[in-house]
């Protein structure tokens, strides 16, 4: 009972903080495809694979004070900062969830731009595909962000390094 | 001429009661409604288990998809004049309306939670694979599967024709709300559908709504708001599907415990075992996991028969308000007095949460994800929908989030009136 939520109340404590919701959908993507267990399910949108269980449950953690949003307005838009509570660490300590340390991989996201991660979720998302057309693929849904040579290549490593499945 | 604009020699009709006339003029479409794939969407209910609530929730995916398609062909038809469209784009559009739900399973939102599937997986199976579907859509051209995967998948290049099947006001949701509003018979749901597709015009990235339309778009957007707590969330619906999980949950447990099924699951096991093949899926429709239910009532494993019995005579959970915030100590030890009460909390109490659910509200695009609805205003200027009107303001970006718990109130009542967990658990449960 609970455990999905238990799970992303996980996330939040060995994330210690998520800056940006576009941020957390990549990050909870790139985990899953990492294969890390969390059950919410993606599609694609403009922003590359986003899942609207996942900003649903967010918004119930928040509602029952388990996690903090909040609102900062930067320089012309909006962004949200996410950090969990008191409440939200006694429910994680009293659950007994079963929790894999993801915190090398949550540590190498956080490092990153979302524009980064939406290239990697996005390139995760066409995983079936051979290398090639991924790249295909990602400027022809992508164009407007203007991916550049280096980007991919960086993103390959990434995906490297962070040893998706 | 070329199977692409191939015309019946007279045009079909479906009687639709939301859209009153399907109608039917392209050989392409036609055979695609025909083939085995298309054909099993009518022994998939549209509406899940809302059935159990509302009686006359029976509609299938078949319904809804020739609705969907119906919307969509007479969009086209409007735009038809309209620079900005490319007629060229009209098959590849009414292929992906029609066959956009093509990959649904049995009950498919309790289906894919135990057996971690996705339908939009087996959409993209069933268009490029070896199917009938695909043989039609190979036939309009080689790279045409792709590109109507492509667009019911959302990863066209096209963003326009996606808009019109999966966007916060497409062909999908209208057809959706209309249909569910007319077959559960209730009175919220109803949208001046028509009006819509008058005022919707083709931009570059989107389809928008001219101004003077608006209050028809809110009629659109309450409509959606009214469906998703009176119908889509309501907490009977919801303690059937918790029993269909936990049926489905039983049985996999079962299997993978080596238990010895009166009736092998023979269309359960790739299910069961995590390799489901293409053909797997396409048999097992509503009908054959209505069979399964019913014969699983004669099974010796007393949770299994029990929970089907349950689904079969409509014997559903109990449930209360819960707040996890508040009670989830409380939780935690009603789960404990269930297990010494001899009642198998991991079947027969369950917190279910807005969030298990597979429906959304309108959301203004906060975060980016979502297109918004956006108001070509009389000066040409795009503007987003709860901008301009204050109902839809009113009504979006509020709270949206419920949890019930549930629970066998019978296996409660039927303890010693002595039990102690007895006390505790009604302590808890009742207050």
């Amino acid at each position: 009972m609970l455990e999905d939520h238990a799970k992303l109340i996980a996330f939040f404590k060995q994330a210690n903080e998520i800056v940006g919701r576009k941020k957390l959908q990549k990050m909870i993507y790139i985990l899953k495809k990492s294969g890390y267990h969390f059950s919410e399910r993606y599609s694609f949108h403009m922003y590359g694979p986003y899942s609207e269980e996942l900003s649903t449950r967010v918004e119930e953690l928040c509602n029952l004070g388990f996690l903090n949003e909040n609102r900062e307005k930067e320089k012309g838009y909006v962004q949200y900062r996410y950090t969990l509570t008191d409440s939200g660490e006694s429910f994680l300590k009293e659950t007994d969830i079963h929790t894999q340390d993801m915190t090398h991989v949550i540590f190498k996201m956080n490092e990153k731009s979302s524009r980064f991660l939406e290239l990697v979720s996005t390139m995760l998302y066409f995983n079936n595909l051979p290398k090639d057309e991924v790249e295909a693929k990602v400027k022809t849904v992508k164009s407007k962000q203007n991916y550049t040579d280096d980007e991919m290549k960086e993103a390959w490593e990434f995906i490297e390094k962070i040893n998706v499945h | 001429m070329a199977y692409l604009n191939e015309q019946l020699s007279e045009e079909k009709v479906f009687k639709d009661p939301v859209h009153r006339y399907v109608h039917v003029r392209d050989q392409v479409i036609w055979d695609l409604i025909g083939t085995p794939e298309f054909q099993r969407l009518r022994r998939i209910k549209q509406l899940g288990t809302t059935y159990l609530t509302f009686h006359g929730a029976e509609h299938s995916r078949f319904n809804h998809s020739l609705g969907v398609y119906e919307i969509v062909r007479r969009i086209i038809d409007n735009f038809s004049e309209i620079p900005e469209w490319n007629q060229e784009d009209r098959m590849l559009t009414l292929c992906a309306a029609l066959l956009h739900d093509l990959g649904h399973g049995p009950f498919s939102h309790s289906f894919e939670k135990v057996f971690d599937l996705d339908h939009e997986d087996f959409t993209r199976e069933i268009i490029l694979g070896e199917t009938e579907v695909n043989k039609v859509l190979l036939k309009v051209d080689a790279q045409f599967p792709q590109k109507v995967a492509d667009v019911i998948h959302k990863t066209s290049e096209n963003k326009l024709v996606v808009s019109l099947i999966s966007s916060q006001i497409d062909a999908d949701r209208m057809d959706y709300l209309l249909r569910d509003a007319y077959y559960t018979g209730v009175s919220y749901g109803h949208f001046d559908m028509e009006r819509i597709l008058r005022v919707m015009r083709p931009m570059e990235d989107q389809a928008v709504i001219k101004y003077s339309g608006m209050h028809a778009v809110e009629d659109y957007i309450m409509s959606r708001y009214q469906m998703y707590w009176q119908v889509y969330f309501h907490p009977v619906t919801r303690s059937a599907e918790v029993i269909l999980t936990k049926i489905f949950e039983r049985a996999k447990d079962l299997y993978e415990n080596n238990y010895e099924f009166k009736l092998p699951p023979i269309h359960f096991i790739s299910f069961f075992e995590k390799n489901v093949s293409l053909n797997d899926y396409l048999k097992l429709d509503e009908n054959i996991a209505f069979y399964y239910f019913q014969i699983w009532q004669d099974e010796n494993d007393t949770i299994l028969k029990d929970l089907c019995r349950r689904f079969v005579n409509r014997d559903l959970f109990k449930y209360v308000e819960f707040n996890p915030g508040a009670q989830y100590r409380e939780l935690i030890e009603l789960k404990e007095s269930f297990i010494n009460a001899g009642i198998d909390a991991r079947y027969y109490l369950e917190v279910d949460s807005s969030s298990d659910l597979p429906y959304d509200f309108y959301r203004q695009g906060e975060d980016e994800e979502r297109l918004p609805i956006l108001l070509q205003m009389p000066d040409g200027e795009l503007k987003e929908l709860s901008r301009e009107s204050d109902i839809v303001e009113a009504i979006s970006g509020k709270k949206r989030t419920d949890h019930k718990l549930y629970f066998a109130e019978d296996l409660i009542e039927q303890l010693p009136d002595d039990s102690e967990h007895k006390k505790r658990i009604l302590e808890i449960l009742k207050g």
